[in-house]
């Protein structure tokens, strides 16, 4: 099965799919917490782009909701309320310094190459381009993690998490060509009241340690030292 | 005849290339609201440092009055091999995109010498800044090539592009990152902005610069030409490979014709997202530009990973 053996809708998922791939990629050398933000939100719009072509391609009007869902969710509203955060605190403007991010970047690699040899067993029961996509998306979620661990600021583990949903979501879309309308209904109002719940919490970070930089916590003793 | 051609095109590519020079400065000094010169300007300057003496310094030895030489006639053999208005001519078909990568090499390595040989220290400094970059480009730029070589099969540039071009509208994903990456490559590698600028007048931040400050007269000339040459030559790459239409593809008069028209065209356009990127972007730190070049590598391991995930036959 080359590619050129395929039609024009499994050549756009794939090179969706790459696409994909390479936003987590970006995200996780990003040090300035407003690109990062960007990137997300253009992951958002690919998955949207992603969802929009499954919907037209099946003919299945319900999943045009759901890619409007995710343009209004995962485009707009999530990356606005974190931009507005980032701008509040005054963050915007001081570059987090990744240590060592080539070993990150490195890292990230190995993982796509590990979510591809862990999925290569199920060759046998699909077709490529499902496992392909898989694949892919398996490396999404674990670059997401990965992002979650190199970086220190909670805006940023916001991101990764978002991210790694995003996997999921690219997942879902993709292997099942679209969950039922309750279960991505349920899906997008959890990540709704996941954002309004990250809110709150940066609020409380905020007040009790003056900063959203996690690694402050480590300084949270009982007794002094 | 076919001979013929391949002289021709390799004239047209030295003799186009100030050409898009004075029009990527035109771009520029549109976007900055800048009174632009004209687009022929470079051939003025071109013909002025040619009329020149070149002052060359006590201490120089031969390589320092080689060196135009040898940079100008590698880039040319370079430019030669690279498809410009057609495919498949003898030039190309005696030599792959990695004798190119090697010609380019080989100009550094006396570009570097030449730097040194005088004495001063901005011309060591640059020499090894280039050297610096240049390390940390050629795996780069080669990542994207085996990327285009793995898809279709060949090192072969002219054989590559003919594949793509029969292959018709075919969406790849590993394209994508190898046209990132070699867009990245590109502009470390001809010297633009995010890496160094071509225009500066503060020795400190030179690199490409520093290492020809010494040089003067029809040396100079000879120099500016061939970057010139090689600005134009990745352009060329950029847009043959990844957008072939267009080229022609036999040796008739109205497809050469064609031919050069959209390779002019397609090589405006992509002068114009240059001076937009060159516009918008500052420039990097010297330490930054390996984060950078890393990043490049990246992309181009990504695209030869996703060739190989996505897209390979098994």
């Amino acid at each position: 099965m080359t590619l050129s053996t395929m039609d024009f809708y499994t050549q756009a998922i794939l090179s969706l799919a790459a696409l994909i791939g390479l936003t987590s990629f970006l995200m996780l050398g990003q040090g300035r917490l407003l690109r990062l933000i960007f990137i997300f939100a253009l992951q958002g719009f690919l998955l949207t782009l992603t969802t929009a072509l499954v919907a037209y391609s099946l003919d299945n009007p319900h999943l045009y909701i759901s890619a409007a869902l995710t343009l209004a969710l995962k485009v707009i509203f999530i990356p606005w309320m974190l931009r507005k955060e980032v701008i509040k605190m005054n963050m915007h403007r001081d570059v987090q310094a990744l240590t060592n991010k080539t070993a990150v970047m490195m890292g990230g690699a190995s993982l796509m190459v590990f979510s591809y040899y862990v999925l290569h067993p199920i060759v046998h029961t699909t077709t490529t381009v499902m496992l392909n996509a898989l694949a892919v998306s398996l490396s999404v979620v674990l670059l997401g993690m990965l992002l979650m661990i190199a970086h220190r600021q909670a805006v940023a583990h916001v991101v990764g998490f978002m991210s790694v949903e995003n996997g999921l979501f690219f997942a879902a879309i993709v292997a099942t060509n679209g969950m039922p309308m309750v279960v991505e209904l349920g899906v997008a109002f959890d990540v709704l009241v996941a954002a309004v719940l990250f809110g709150i919490f940066f609020l409380h970070i905020r007040t009790s340690i003056d900063s959203l930089d996690v690694d402050l916590l480590n300084r949270l003793h009982e007794v002094d030292k | 005849m076919n001979w013929l051609i391949a002289a021709l095109q390799t004239a047209l590519f030295v003799l186009l290339a100030p050409l898009l020079a004075g029009w990527l400065k035109c771009c520029k000094c549109a976007l900055q609201n800048r009174k632009a010169p004209s687009v022929l300007q470079p051939y003025r300057d071109l013909l002025k440092l040619t009329r020149k003496n070149p002052v060359v310094a006590e201490q120089a030895s031969w390589v320092f009055t080689r060196t135009p030489y040898i940079v100008f006639s590698m880039t040319v053999l370079a430019a030669s091999v690279v498809p410009l208005i057609a495919v498949d001519l003898p030039t190309s078909a005696s030599a792959d995109v990695i004798v190119m990568v090697g010609f380019f090499a080989f100009a550094r390595f006396f570009l570097a010498l030449a730097g040194l040989d005088i004495g001063t220290a901005f011309g060591g400094m640059g020499s090894s800044r280039e050297m610096t970059i240049s390390s940390l480009a050629e795996p780069a730029m080669l990542m994207a090539v085996f990327t285009l070589a793995m898809a279709e099969s060949t090192t072969n540039l002219s054989v590559a592009i003919s594949h793509v071009l029969n292959d018709g509208l075919l969406l790849r994903p590993s394209f994508l990152f190898a046209l990132y990456a070699l867009i990245l490559v590109a502009v470390a590698e001809t010297g633009r902005i995010p890496v160094d600028n071509p225009t500066t007048h503060l020795e400190l931040t030179m690199i490409h610069e520093a290492m020809i400050l010494e040089y003067s007269g029809r040396h100079l000339a000879l120099i500016e030409w061939a970057s010139q040459i090689k600005l134009m030559l990745y352009g060329t790459l950029i847009v043959n490979i990844f957008l072939p239409w267009g080229i022609a593809e036999n040796f008739t008069s109205s497809a050469l014709l064609y031919g050069l028209l959209i390779i002019v065209a397609k090589l405006a356009a992509l002068a114009i997202v240059l001076a937009l990127s060159e516009t918008l972007l500052a420039k990097m730190r010297l330490f930054r530009v390996q984060e950078y070049l890393s990043f490049a590598y990246l992309l181009g391991l990504l695209g030869l990973l996703s060739h190989i995930i996505l897209e390979a036959s098994r």
